[in-house]
């Protein structure tokens, strides 16, 4: 912490590497000091306090994520996405903590906090504090961490009762950053009304974003094919994707209607399926 | 006896050394006092340079020299023209070739303008930031037709238009076919090729021994002798004095075979001046300017038939864009022009192009080399003929193949080895009719299709067929000797860059000579070992090299039977070989090792007759009339997910007729490697140029090469047209996998989707879903 | 800027190195040009082709995207480590042999350390699973049916 507040900007946190090594072999990025925080592994592990939930430290490499059995269990929509995170040798070093402080808009993991409305924890040498998901991610590559700040944590509520989730992506090829990526979670009632949708999406725009009108506008009612089209035609209108080298915008925004189409109705069947 | 080895799936000689990292690639070489070079590139695709200040750089500590074109004095010159436009009437050509160190302009994104020489790599690219460049920034050629037009900025100053060539081929009479046809179909079709991308990128280490007076280079090269022969001629060394070595190569797919690149006229250079090693290893990003590329044409073709789906003619008119410099001539184009014709009877056939300079890096040969353009062209059309025609895809080839009786085809243009297009044997219909059995055609069509259509999934099928002009001359040769331990080695000019040639000449060598093939020791790629030839290039390896190896290796046969037979004191048709040794057929007790008739071949003392050769060593050279024409057909059967536009492949077939086959194992590697490089050209890679002429996808990350789980399993069988043109019958096989591919995504595509009948073809290469998206528009 | 250096004490395939490397030499770098174990092989140095795959701490990792440094106290395993001794080549090794797995050699190295780790965890995979574990590992010259095949051989063939 020390170390971050002296060289602020200039000093970089080295975790998993698997996102700032590329940038630095580029000469994109050269900071002058890099700070290993490699051997705190205090901060890596998945916990389950007595309140329920998680807590994931933000050093905890996707491969321990992946090979706990626990994650699909309390957290399938991670668990979901996991395969399509690059690929095994990258999520042998990759911590979840680092993914998320390096905000790519393209990335999975952010829009799955998002989904699950997790809390993220924020340490400096001037004490800490705890930033909701949607207020994290600022704009592409920025988060709201200080400049002496390190994410060590992310909480995630427990699931509610009668919940499903699903996470779907479109990508080039296995493990390619999304060309446009969903994740939802839906709780029903007893009746199999919605009490609750969240729609997140990565690569979407600058930053993920929760699709709020279209989750809203499934509370209340059953989740029928009808429904989901409307949810999926109002984020569709809602969103201003960027564009790249593989999707224009318009197919961005295709697609993502097609998968949150395809994912509501995979998680609300979850959801059927857990009553 | 021993067993045949010739025909025989053996596992390689060469896999020990490679499969526990002890064998040598270029950037393992390391030597005392070895410097780092790194080359200071252009930012910017056109502009004029006005100024370059090096001395912060200079000054930097860890560096040893900076060098600009200035400093090269009369070293620097424009390359050679490594191969001329072959001699076709009425052609235009403009040769301009590429320079070691950009003086006045540049040309492209990635031309050198300085290079850095340190005692790292690192500290070498810490000196770049340190170069100050000064560039008048100019107007960007990018798009091909606009480059065409009088007011357009000139690539090079002297070059209106920058028309690069502009050639005209004709067979027959089109027009009057024209006016005979019951149906003429015109599109314009574009296809753009990629980056080779293998694995190793480029890579040169230079090293002058003053005293010693010789010059090695260790270079990634595919041609090590021709580039010996010309660095010595730019350094006014004779050639004795210069030795390229190709090692182990890390994939090559003829960008490696391109030569003269700047860095290697510049590398052997600097370390003569700085009399110490000096290292320069391309990293990925530079490889993606550094490094040649095949890119686009754009065709506006046309077909004319007779009403039961015969080709009356064909006229092509196609843009193709060369980049900023021409050193390989017309290769591309011209096997575009070429293999357009394919398997088929075109009576009538007028072809014209235009090589156009652009400010983007040089195009030579990738795997195919200009063949999948022209295929594209062919097998499309005839998918478009077929639908208009109400005639099945399959049966509209089967009706125009070449018969097998009319061998050699002669189609009179004129083809990349300088010769007219001439097929030497072929047998088209049996291996139409065996893919369309393997891939399951008529079953699918008619019962897979109609039952996945109505469960909501989108499968469709593909065929396409091809003809490869391969294994072109000039020239190869190879040294065969029987040494005293018995053991064979055997040395050729070209190098090898993972196509077993280490096995391959040694299956031929050992059954000539009768020993185990683990027993044979190849050297290829060392031009003290051997000094003649042209090179891994028009999948000629096997052919020419191979041909050679074995003339010398039946020459040597033929010494050590008449050595044996004086020893013997018998007939020569008394002897049998095998096993390493000769013996008297039906004497037991009579067998000399042929170690021991290598020694005896080779006395310390003692007279000879007049005309004695010593030991059992032959050299031989193999130079075919011309090329031998492989052919094969591709079918697929893919599944799209008709909102997403993703894709599956089902099932992929190869059927290849590649003529004798000598390892079945490494041929089927060849083949599946092409295919999968087609696959990346047909939907994953594309190079992404702006109007600025930034490649904007330079990185592993943007440019998509398939991985596992993008190339399917293939099934392969073959047909054998054994070639007349050479004795062992062969014919190439390297690129053939890669050269379908695109039109066989086009065809499945539209199939799955039911696109054409629709109003929507699929007439370019690459797809996408991007792509398809945007292709369908009009349907949603 | 002038790097700083550090002391370091690696273990490669059984023996611990102790050298002084730059901050920001790369994990590759060291091992190709310190060690001289040239046998892991550079092809992108963004992480992506997997030709540099090396074991770290008994797990495939990507050594382009690491610094020597990290290297301090940890032990390695590269391909120079496979083979049981001279003689004998690892089964993985010899498949790969048998089946015509490679081609030009470039990647090889990167895929015997992926695979060998893959095998180690899944010794009964499928032909899915393979493509799977393999998919982080780019190779051009082989089109990979060969490699999947030499998988599965030392698969049966460990199993047996």
């Amino acid at each position: 912490m020390a170390l971050k507040a002296e060289y602020g900007d200039d000093g970089r946190f080295l975790a998993g590497g698997q996102s700032l090594v590329p940038t630095l072999n580029f000469r994109l990025t050269q900071p002058a000091v890099l700070i290993d925080i490699n051997p705190l592994t205090v901060c890596a592990g998945v916990q389950h306090p007595q309140s329920g939930g998680l807590r994931v430290g933000a050093l905890t490499r996707y491969r321990e994520l992946e090979r706990d059995p626990a994650t699909a269990q309390d957290l399938p929509l991670m668990y979901e996405a996991l395969p399509h995170i690059a690929h095994p040798q990258i999520r042998n070093r990759g911590t979840i903590g680092g993914n998320l402080a390096h905000a790519d808009p393209a990335s999975e993991m952010p829009a799955i906090i998002l989904a699950l409305a997790g809390k993220l924890r924020a340490r400096s040498r001037r004490g800490e504090r705890w930033i909701a998901a949607c207020d994290f991610f600022v704009g592409a590559l920025t988060t709201a961490l200080e400049h002496d700040e390190m994410l060590t944590e992310v909480e995630l509520p427990p699931a509610p009762p009668h919940s499903g989730t699903s996470f779907m992506e479109v990508a080039r090829r296995r493990g390619d950053f999304a060309l446009v990526g969903v994740a939802c979670t839906v709780q029903l009632d007893e009746a199999e009304r919605c009490v609750a949708a969240r729609i997140a999406l990565c690569n979407a725009a600058d930053t993920p974003i929760l699709a709020e009108d279209a989750g809203a506008s499934l509370a209340g009612e059953q989740i029928s094919s009808s429904k989901i089209d409307q949810a999926a035609d109002l984020i569709r209108r809602a969103i201003d994707p960027g564009g790249n080298v593989h999707a224009s915008k318009e197919f961005q925004r295709h697609l993502a209607g097609v998968l949150t189409r395809r994912a509501l109705a995979t998680a609300s069947e979850r959801a059927r399926r857990g009553l | 006896m021993a067993t045949r080895s010739f025909g025989a799936p053996i596992p390689r000689n060469e896999d020990a050394r490679l499969l526990s990292g002890q064998a040598l690639f270029v950037d393992d070489v390391e030597l005392p006092g070895m410097l780092h070079a790194a080359f200071l590139r252009s930012n910017v695709a056109h502009a004029r340079i006005v100024s370059i200040d090096a001395s912060a750089a200079r000054s930097r500590s860890g560096v040893i020299a900076v060098y600009t074109a200035q400093d090269l004095g009369e070293y620097w010159s424009p390359g050679p023209l490594l191969v001329p436009p072959p001699p076709i009437q009425g052609i235009t050509f403009n040769q301009r070739t590429q320079v070691p160190l950009a003086k006045d302009k540049v040309r492209h994104v990635g031309e050198p303008l300085a290079v850095v020489i340190a005692e790292s790599r690192y500290l070498a690219e810490d000196a770049l930031g340190d170069i100050v460049v000064d560039l008048e920034q100019l107007a960007v050629v990018t798009d091909l037709e606009k480059a065409l037009e009088d007011s357009s900025a000139r690539v090079h100053d002297d070059v209106r238009s920058n028309v690069a060539a502009r050639v005209r081929q004709q067979r027959g009479n089109y027009a009057a076919a024209r006016v005979r046809a019951d149906k003429i179909i015109a599109r314009r079709f574009s296809y753009d090729h990629g980056a080779s991308s293998p694995i190793e990128t480029r890579g040169i280490v230079a090293n002058w021994d003053a005293r010693a007076n010789q010059l090695t280079v260790w270079d990634t090269t595919q041609a090590p002798v021709f580039l010996r022969n010309g660095l010595a001629g730019m350094l006014g060394l004779s050639e004795r004095q210069v030795r390229v070595i190709a090692p182990f190569v890390g994939g090559g797919f003829g960008p490696k075979i391109m030569l003269f690149y700047p860095e290697e006229v510049v590398l052997p250079w600097a370390a003569q001046n700085l009399n110490r090693p000096v290292k320069w290893i391309e990293d990925r990003l530079e490889h993606f300017f550094a490094t040649t590329h095949e890119r686009g044409q754009t065709h506006d073709a046309e077909i004319v038939l007779s009403r039961d789906g015969k080709i009356l003619g064909i006229k092509d008119v196609f843009l193709h864009d060369t980049g900023a410099y021409n050193p390989y001539g017309l290769t591309v184009p011209i096997n575009s022009q070429c293999t357009l014709l394919g398997p088929y009877v075109v009576p009538n056939y007028d072809s014209t192009f235009t090589a156009v300079f652009t400010n983007k890096p040089i195009v030579t040969p990738y795997r195919g080399a200009g063949r999948q353009h022209g295929v594209f062209v062919i097998e499309r059309l005839l998918d478009i003929a077929a639908r208009e025609l109400g005639i099945d895809p399959v049966e509209i080839r089967r009706r125009n193949l070449i018969p097998a009786d009319a061998f050699p085809y002669n189609n009179e243009i004129i083809y990349q080895d300088f010769t007219q297009l001439s097929y030497d044997s072929g047998n088209y219909e049996p291996i139409l009719d065996k893919a369309v059995e393997l891939v399951g055609y008529r079953e699918f069509v008619s019962n897979e299709q109609p039952r996945a259509r109505a469960e909501g999934r989108h499968v469709g099928i593909g065929i396409a067929c091809y003809v490869e002009g391969t294994g072109i001359g000039p020239y190869e040769g190879a040294k065969v000797q029987v040494q005293a331990n018995g053991k064979v080695s055997v040395a050729t000019g070209i190098g090898t860059q993972g196509q077993g040639h280490f096995t391959v000449f040694a299956q031929i060598a050992a059954d000539q000579i009768g020993v185990d093939v683990r027993n044979v020791d190849v050297v290829t790629g060392d031009t003290d070992q051997f000094y003649w030839g042209a090179g891994t290039f028009a999948s000629r390896g096997a052919v020419v090299a191979g041909n050679a190896v074995n003339e010398a290796a039946k020459t040597v046969r033929q010494k050590m039977l008449r050595l044996a037979a004086e020893h013997f004191e018998c007939a020569e048709e008394d002897l049998e070989i095998g096993n390493g040794e000769i013996s008297v057929v039906g004497v037991p007790g009579t067998s000399v090792r042929i170690g021991e008739l290598a020694l005896k071949a080779n006395p310390m003392r003692g007279a000879v007759r007049p005309g004695t050769e010593p030991g059992l060593e032959s050299t031989q050279y193999f130079g075919p009339p011309s090329g031998a024409t492989a052919s094969g057909v591709h079918a697929m059967i893919v599944e799209v997910d008709p909102q997403t536009f993703m894709l599956r492949v089902l099932k992929y077939v190869v059927v290849h007729d590649c003529g004798t086959i000598i390892n079945p194992l490494i041929l089927a590697g060849q083949i599946h490697g092409g295919v999968a490089q087609g696959i990346g050209n047909a939907f994953y890679e594309q190079l992404v140029f702006d109007e600025q002429g930034q490649l904007i996808n330079a990185s592993l990350a943007d440019y998509l090469l398939p991985s596992a789980l993008e190339v399917p399993r293939m099934e392969i069988a073959h047909t054998v047209t054994a070639s007349p043109l050479n004795p062992l019958g062969i014919k190439g096989a390297g690129e053939a996998g890669a050269i379908p591919v695109g039109p066989l995504f086009a065809q499945a595509i539209e199939n799955a989707l039911g696109l054409a009948e629709r109003g929507v073809e699929l007439n370019e290469i690459p797809l996408s879903p991007n792509r398809l998206f945007a292709l369908t528009a009009k349907l949603r | 800027m002038a790097s700083d250096t550090h002391q370091i004490a690696v273990t490669v395939n059984g023996t611990q190195y102790q050298r002084s490397v730059e901050s920001r030499l790369l994990l590759s770098d060291f091992l190709r040009h310190d060690l001289l174990l040239a046998g892991t092989h550079v092809g992108c140095e963004h992480g992506v082709c997997g030709a540099c795959t090396i074991i770290f701490d008994g797990t495939p990792v990507r050594s382009c995207l690491m610094l020597a440094v990290q290297g301090d106290g940890h032990a390695i395993t590269t391909v120079e480590g496979l083979a049981t001794d001279r003689d004998h080549l690892h089964p993985l090794q010899q498949s790969m042999r048998d089946c015509h797995g490679l081609q030009c050699g470039y990647c090889t190295p990167g895929i015997l350390m992926t695979m060998k780790v893959f095998l180690d965890e899944c010794p009964q995979p499928t032909e899915a699973q393979v493509r799977e574990a393999l998919s982080g590992n780019l190779c051009r010259c082989t089109g990979y049916q060969h490699i999947v095949d030499a998988v599965m051989l030392a698969a049966q063939r460990t199993r047996s």
